[in-house]
């Protein structure tokens, strides 16, 4: 029986990285709680959580070795979405502090449970290397 | 890492609402100078925020935030007539800066709290950083 890190892990380390860019996206709402004209966005998880796990399968062809591979670690492709506002205010911004604060602690532990996982993944591998 | 670059926005973020405190305390303390021309007179003043991108690469979404510029407000100066005060002008009429307390105090509260929330997000991403780094332990 094989055991592959890829397999160990599963989408737990693609997971990981939606959140992380998740919480720049909620953190650059926040900053922007006062900017005139801003627009709050957030991503769709499951669009992005799928997009970042078959981020192997989006390449350039090269034909040349001076062609650029161009980029592929998925992320590049994550569409970002405008949040549609409930109280919209009159300089044009959409950033709700109360819901942007809810899901950013919301993505904060939903990213340390995620570590948590992991964490037993790891250590479920170190049990069976260790053999004991 | 994107997390890193939340510490960029929040502090840009923090950096402007430290410009908005200072220029309402600026406001706040020359709310009481009188003046013997408008022209002479303070104005108060407010800051214009503008969003900005934290970094050139494509796949980033960080947005900062800058200050554009620190406007001066075209309210109305109010006059008083004060006769015998050193600066009044030939008519005895003294102005006052067009400062609105309550619009300052305002602004004050609303920047105290946005500042507030930045640290807090700064302290949950140093939080998720240094779990991230205790990863498989």
């Amino acid at each position: 029986m094989a055991i592959g890190f890829d397999a160990a892990l599963g989408n737990l380390d693609d997971s990981l990285k939606v959140y992380s860019k998740r919480t720049e996206i909620l953190a650059s709402n926040l900053a922007n709680t006062d900017t005139p004209g801003y627009k709050a966005r957030d991503i769709d998880f499951r669009q992005a959580l799928s997009r970042a796990d078959n981020h192997q399968n989006i390449k350039l062809a090269t034909t040349n070795k001076a062609h650029l591979s161009g980029s592929n670690s998925g992320m590049n492709t994550m569409e970002t979405l405008y949040r549609t506002p409930l109280q919209p205010s009159l300089d044009g911004n959409t950033v709700d502090s109360h819901i942007e604060q809810q899901e950013f602690t919301q993505n904060a532990i939903r990213y340390q449970s995620t570590l948590t996982f992991l964490t037993g993944r790891i250590r479920g591998l170190k049990t069976a290397l260790n053999g004991e | 890492m994107s997390l890193f670059k939340v510490f960029d926005v929040a502090g840009s973020a923090m950096s402007a609402e430290t410009i908005r405190l200072n220029v309402t305390a600026s406001n706040l303390a020359n709310a009481q100078n009188v003046g013997t021309t408008e022209d002479s007179t303070y104005h108060a003043k407010h800051p214009v925020f503008s969003s900005v991108l934290q970094s050139l690469n494509m796949e980033s979404h960080a947005l900062g935030v800058k200050v554009d510029e620190i406007v001066e407000s075209d309210a109305p100066l109010t006059t008083r007539y004060q006769p015998d005060h050193p600066l009044a002008n030939e008519e005895g009429y003294v102005f006052l800066p067009n400062v609105n307390m309550i619009d300052e105090m305002a602004n004050m509260i609303s920047a105290s709290r946005a500042y507030e929330s930045n640290v807090q997000v700064v302290n949950t991403s140093k939080q998720l950083l240094l779990a991230t780094l205790k990863l498989g332990q």
